[in-house]
């Protein structure tokens, strides 16, 4: 990769998860910030600003978080790796935008620092509440690509992974984190950037007035993409169109457009789920958990192992796409789920879901005020340790 | 047997997505008059159209992007100038221009409009004011004159409509200019000028919608309104954009406003980069 930017960091640094993720971004390749200011996501925004001073990349406060994805939008379409960062209230105003950018295929990346709702709820407590919206948000059907880091160091890591994720399958890619892991320090190594593995987006290499903006590959229903000025004229819309990108209203044309969409997504599932487990081969009882309370949650599966009960942990990388095989193959196997996290049960639905009735299901609120312990958590697994099959 | 007629070429045909001819604009609808005099602006300036890039937000006018052969985007309703934003900061080099209806840009998308003006991102804007919304049925619109009737207003508007040019020139435009949609020389010579002015400029074109606006206030057809809005407007360059307020069937003020100079968004980033940067390129690898 080239480093003609002194942005890009490499070697040993002590950040918050914040910080990391403003440095994962430079050293994915990302040179184009728009956003609109909130907390607790602003401490991202201060670093990216700060650090921008230094190299290449540009950065913009816009008037609302509305216009911070539409310009992310417009940036990337202009080759930049793009980025917007925000909390719930600014997510709930993007939602249009989100559809626009499945709608024509831009790669992007959307960090959500969750806190505590509904609406302002509790500005500067961590929050799990979004998830779902974060799914389903936008109108229409479609497909999100959703990671949840639970360190600084994944902070880093996860969002050079959502971008090259964002630009393999030309889609916007969400970081569902929130302020406890944003506010936690931790060291972080940062490899070499000829070390760090960055995906670019497939580009368009043939005559440029044969060029049809959603002509796909019949291998990864990937379009080759091109930027803004290199002669194609091409045309898009958020309306359903053909491979030209021009507007068909017709069921015929939806169909094509829309089951394209969700397919380059769902037929690939496997490369982009990422799940991490402990405990699992052997376990009774599994704890679901992501982001934040996978720490607390990982900690009392160790308490219970301590104290005799098979427990596991299956932690979710990526919350979407959801792993939904390897959460049926579990429930095969064991006796019961216990899902913890930061709201009340919106990935326990998902669990239940996929157990499709194989195992007993749990569901822990792990409220903002339980961050940092485990009690909840272990109490939870013992009683689903008396439901035994 | 090969005819024997000649197949005439449209002369705008370097410049339009013939493929998509018929587009859907009603007959008599101003907008078609408002593209012409852009794409014979851009003619006339003898642009690499390779490096010229138009956004539209949602609307009729906002089809307008897809008839253009430049790279162009249909966005989201009113978000149009956010996203050319985008465009403009991705990328410098380029020309950026938003074609977009009244009601996508001052309602909607008023923020996006003031703000971009404020900032003075390098784009041009060229409003087709129709006074009403039109492709949702012909509804009240920030700019439907007292006591017009929309579908909406069908004992006649009570609102007092917006001034567009007014409102982007208080929040810092550096090119205001309004003309009918028979203006089409002067049109096209306002956006020659528009376009080259470094900054946010803003085109205001004056157009009948011969599908709702027309009928439901019995003005007669397209055609009719178009040639009484260009009767019954008087060139005063330099007026005062407080006085540009549009009354019902009233005279309408047109001409050149606003023509001045600050610093673009793009500049003032730089020199801020310059000031404060610790800056340079850093080892090439
Ligand atoms: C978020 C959203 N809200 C509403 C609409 C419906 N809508 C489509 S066009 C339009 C009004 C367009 O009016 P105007 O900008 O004046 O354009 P015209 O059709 O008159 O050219 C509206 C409200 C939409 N597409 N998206
Ligand atoms: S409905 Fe009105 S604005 Fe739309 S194309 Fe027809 S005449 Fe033009």
């Amino acid at each position: 990769m080239k480093t003609a930017d002194k942005s890009v960091l490499r070697g040993k640094h002590t950040l918050s998860g914040f910080e990391a993720c403003a440095e994962g971004a430079l050293s994915a390749g990302c040179r184009f910030l728009g956003y609109y200011p909130i907390r607790p996501a602003f401490d991202i925004i201060k670093r990216f600003t700060v650090r921008s001073l230094e190299g290449d990349a540009v950065f913009v406060q816009m008037e609302d978080e509305i216009s911070a994805l539409a310009v992310v939008l417009g940036a990337s379409w202009t080759g930049k790796k793009s980025m917007t960062v925000t909390s719930g209230p600014g997510l709930s105003q993007m939602m249009e935008h989100i559809g626009l950018g499945v709608m024509l295929e831009t790669p992007c990346v959307i960090v959500d620092i969750q806190r505590d709702g509904t609406s302002l709820g509790l500005p500067c407590s961590p929050g799990g509440g979004d998830v779902m919206q974060a799914r389903w948000g936008s109108h229409g059907d479609y497909e999100m690509i959703a990671l949840s880091p639970n360190s600084p160091e994944e902070m880093f890591e996860l969002t050079v992974k959502a971008f090259n994720l964002s630009e393999k399958f030309r889609t916007p890619v969400m970081i569902l984190s929130d302020a406890a892991v944003g506010k936690e320090k931790g060291e972080i190594n940062i490899p070499d950037p000829e070390d760090i593995e960055i995906q670019d987006r497939k580009y368009y290499k043939g005559k440029k007035d044969k060029y049809l903006p959603f002509k796909y590959d019949e291998k990864d229903l990937i379009p080759p993409m091109v930027d803004v000025g290199q002669g194609t004229r091409f045309h898009v819309t958020g309306l359903t169109h053909d491979e030209r990108g021009y507007p068909v209203m017709t069921d015929t044309c939806q169909e094509w457009n829309v089951h394209r969409l969700v397919q380059k997504i769902r037929l690939f599932t496997d490369q982009i789920i990422e799940v991490e487990e402990s405990g699992t081969e052997d376990a009774d009882i599994v704890v679901v958990s992501y982001g934040a309370a996978s720490i607390d949650a990982l900690r009392a599966v160790k308490q219970a192992r301590d104290e005799g009960i098979k427990a596991g942990h299956l932690r979710l990388v990526t919350v979407w796409p959801f792993p939904e095989k390897r959460v049926y193959e579990l429930a095969q196997n064991i006796d019961a789920f216990v899902v913890a996290e930061i709201n009340y049960g919106q990935i326990a639905l998902e669990v239940e879901r996929c157990g499709r009735g194989e195992a007993e299901n749990f569901f822990v609120h792990h409220s903002s005020f339980d961050l940092g312990k485990s009690s909840d958590i272990l109490k939870s697994i013992k009683k689903a340790r008396g439901k035994k099959k | 047997m090969k005819s024997s007629l000649k197949k005439e070429k449209h002369p705008m045909e370097k410049l339009l997505r013939m493929d998509r001819i018929p587009h859907i604009w009603c007959p008599g609808c101003g907008i078609g008059n408002a593209v012409s005099a852009f794409a014979e602006a851009v003619q006339k300036l003898n642009y690499d159209l390779d490096e010229l890039c138009v956004v539209s937000g949602i609307g009729c006018t906002g089809r307008a992007a897809g008839y253009i052969k430049t790279d162009s985007f249909h966005t989201t309703h009113g978000r149009g100038i956010a996203y050319a934003t985008g465009v403009k900061l991705g990328n410098p080099e380029l020309k950026v221009v938003v074609i977009s209806g009244d009601g996508d840009l001052s309602a909607i998308g008023g923020n996006h409009l003031i703000h971009a003006a404020r900032r003075n991102i390098d784009i041009t804007v060229i409003c087709v004011n129709n006074f009403i919304y039109a492709m949702t049925g012909g509804q009240v619109a920030p700019t439907t004159p007292n006591p017009a009737y929309t579908t909406t207003s069908p004992f006649g508007n009570f609102e007092a409509p917006v001034n567009i040019p007014r409102v982007v020139e208080a929040a810092g435009a550096v090119y205001v200019a309004r003309w009918t949609a028979l203006h089409m020389r002067r049109m096209k010579e306002s956006i020659i000028e528009a376009l080259n002015k470094p900054g946010f400029s803003f085109v205001e074109v004056i157009a009948p919608c011969a599908m709702y606006y027309s009928r439901i206030n019995r003005l007669g057809d397209g055609l009719n309104m178009m040639k009484f809005y260009y009767d019954n407007s008087v060139i005063k360059h330099g007026e005062p954009t407080e006085n540009l307020d549009i009354g019902y069937q009233e005279e309408i003020i047109i001409g050149k406003f606003i023509d001045r100079e600050r610093p673009t968004f793009s500049e003032s980033l730089k020199s801020w980069k310059e000031e404060h940067g610790k800056g340079g390129e850093g080892d090439e690898e």
